[in-house]
């Protein structure tokens, strides 16, 4: 069975007197999202409230059927796994093969899963060898990797991350890529908070831009980055493959470098 | 005069078995911006904490050469004398926070306290920084009640409040929407005119292709290269060092559009440009 997210008139407030989420209707299946926008416009505290972390002031986040009021965000755990923004929120073991053993083995793993689990998602993330480093030892983009393979290790039908190329090179985001591709083949419902404008319209199906707690676009990533103007109101940019294109002259939206270079060729073969 | 000196600077952290910074050697201007890029566990962050102090007193270990700032050698002064002549905005805001402060207008003021500003200059100073940093609706707010870009933004605040010399980044625009990003470009651009010297690590290499007066090019502890952008960004065998070059490079390798000087184009409008010409 896909797994699906159904979103209904949610509003969310850490204070009484500010809302943060102004009534959000959302529904995923199957298709990876993007999900953009602004600084503080409420990404973060989205992801949350699908993960069961925070609770819906009004309306209703439902987890394949199951309403995340009425089930705790541990009984939540094996159908939801979310890479924090920040990695130190989530890393809290001393050495990196017990903190990527430790979520399979709380949503009941045996500890031989848990290790088997663990030891594919090292690899995946291009880590094997430092099993018995402790955590605080490892560089920032080191540490965001290992909180990536703890998640991955779980083998949760959804899988949510908040900004995972933060602080990658580009091979680090070509990892990432590979990682999120595969996670989408075996069948997962992946959705990603990204600032990185290029990777969101080179890896997803789908953009969602938000803005100050409600959803302002939300389409086809050639469709919603075409829209230059929206963009730039939500503190936003196009990918700079796209901009390059309109640049120099194409009419077409592109998503990634290839599109670009083969139109760009085609142009240059035509002009000589 | 030049206001940053590394001399065959050399480091490793404790217990651990190579080098992280393998012989060092430039010098910064006054007012450069300088970026530094490298894949990931390349040493860029290494580097900043050894322009700051940090290396080696608060990271202890094996150091050896020199750092100089104005003449002041790292290694032999009170970590204090270089903190205030060269603040350091670190690459996690988390880090950063002080933890005993309610408000963000605390937090910023924590460090101007401490050093003595007068109550006056630090207000002014206070407000510029969180103008700068477009963060004025937060001063009231927990610092931990903010969000990853908003954190962020207050940590650069608190350094440029500081008004050191010497500005080291770490990747500071790593949370930041796009549109924000550029804007802490555009400011840290203008400190570098003002006279502030800059050193940025950084993977946005289209950025610093825009901004920055130099790139120190750095492979697994090693200063592989140091010179403008164009030149080091330029470079056929960049890509052995795990660095991607910015996006108009990659475009114009791919339909081998470089310049009469050897260079391929580093902006966009050096792309268009290069375009319009052709190959030359
Ligand atoms: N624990 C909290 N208590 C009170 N306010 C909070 C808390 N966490 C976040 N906020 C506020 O809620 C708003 C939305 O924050 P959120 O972290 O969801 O933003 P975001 O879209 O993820 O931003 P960013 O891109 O900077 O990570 C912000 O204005 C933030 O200051
Ligand atoms: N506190 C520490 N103790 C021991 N080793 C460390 C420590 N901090 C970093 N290292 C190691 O030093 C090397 C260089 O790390 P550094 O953080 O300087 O790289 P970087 O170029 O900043 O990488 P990134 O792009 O990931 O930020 C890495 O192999 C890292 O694991
Ligand atoms: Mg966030
Ligand atoms: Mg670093």
């Amino acid at each position: 069975m896909m797994a699906e997210i159904n979103v209904r008139e949610l509003h969310f407030s850490y204070y009484p007197d500010q809302e943060i989420l102004k009534g959000i209707n959302l529904h995923f299946k199957e298709k990876s999202a993007a999900i953009i926008g602004q600084n503080g416009a409420g990404k973060t505290t989205l992801v949350k409230l699908f993960k069961g972390l925070l609770k819906p002031v009004k309306g209703d986040v439902l987890i394949n059927a199951t309403n995340t009021k009425e089930i705790t965000a541990a009984k939540l755990a094996n159908q939801i796994g979310l890479v924090f923004q920040n990695p130190n929120d989530q890393i809290f073991k001393s050495n990196v093969i017990d903190e990527v053993k430790y979520g399979p083995l709380m949503i009941g793993f045996t500890e031989k899963e848990a290790s088997i689990q663990a030891d594919l998602a090292l690899e995946a993330v291009g880590l094997r060898g430092l099993e018995q480093v402790n955590p605080y030892d490892l560089s920032l983009y080191e540490r965001k990797m290992i909180s990536i393979a703890s998640i991955l290790a779980m083998d949760t039908p959804i899988v949510i991350f908040d900004e995972p190329t933060m602080g990658q090179d580009s091979q680090g985001k070509e990892r990432i890529k590979a990682i999120i591709n595969r996670l989408r083949q075996e069948g997962k419902l992946v959705l990603s908070i990204i600032h990185d404008m290029d990777f969101a319209a080179d890896v997803f199906e789908r953009a969602i831009v938000m803005k100050d707690g409600q959803i302002l676009l939300d389409g086809e990533p050639r469709e919603i980055f075409a829209e230059v103007e929206l963009l730039k109101e939500a503190y936003l940019e196009q990918p700079n493959v796209t901009r390059i294109g309109r640049e120099l002259g194409a009419e077409r939206v592109f998503l990634n470098e290839k599109e670009l270079i083969d139109w760009l060729k085609i142009q240059h073969a035509t002009l000589q | 005069m030049s206001k940053i000196r590394v001399e065959g600077l050399k480091y490793r952290y404790p217990d651990m078995d190579s080098l992280v910074l393998d012989d060092l050697s430039f010098e910064v201007e006054k007012g450069a911006f300088i970026g530094i890029v490298g894949e990931n566990t390349a040493g860029k962050s290494t580097l900043c904490y050894a322009l700051t102090g940090l290396v080696p007193h608060f990271f202890k270990g094996a150091y050896g050469g020199n750092v100089l700032i104005d003449n002041i050698d790292v290694k032999q002064s009170e970590i204090s004398d270089v903190t205030s002549k060269a603040g350091l905005v670190f690459d996690q805001p988390f880090s950063q926070m002080t933890g005993s402060k309610t408000t963000v207008y605390e937090e910023i003021a924590f460090g101007l306290e401490n050093s003595g500003v007068e109550r006056e200059e630090m207000r002014i100073r206070i407000d510029n920084s969180l103008r700068l940093m477009d963060i004025e609706h937060l001063q009231n707010k927990n610092p931990y009640d903010l969000s990853g870009g908003q954190m962020q933004r207050v940590a650069i605040a608190s350094v440029l409040a500081m008004k050191p010399d010497v500005i080291v980044l770490d990747e500071p625009t790593s949370q930041l929407d796009p549109q924000g990003s550029d804007e802490v470009f555009q400011v840290i651009a203008k400190l570098a005119e003002s006279g502030i010297t800059i050193i940025m690590a950084e993977h946005k290499l289209e950025k610093l292709a825009e901004y920055a007066s130099k790139i120190l090019l750095l492979h697994k502890g090693k200063q592989i290269a140091y010179g403008s952008p164009k030149e080091v960004f330029s470079r056929d065998d960049i890509l052995e060092y795990g660095i991607a070059p910015p996006v108009y490079v990659r475009i114009a390798k791919a339909l081998k559009l470089k310049n009469k000087a050897g260079f391929y184009p580093i902006t966009l409008d050096g792309l268009k440009q290069q375009w319009n010409v052709g190959d030359e």
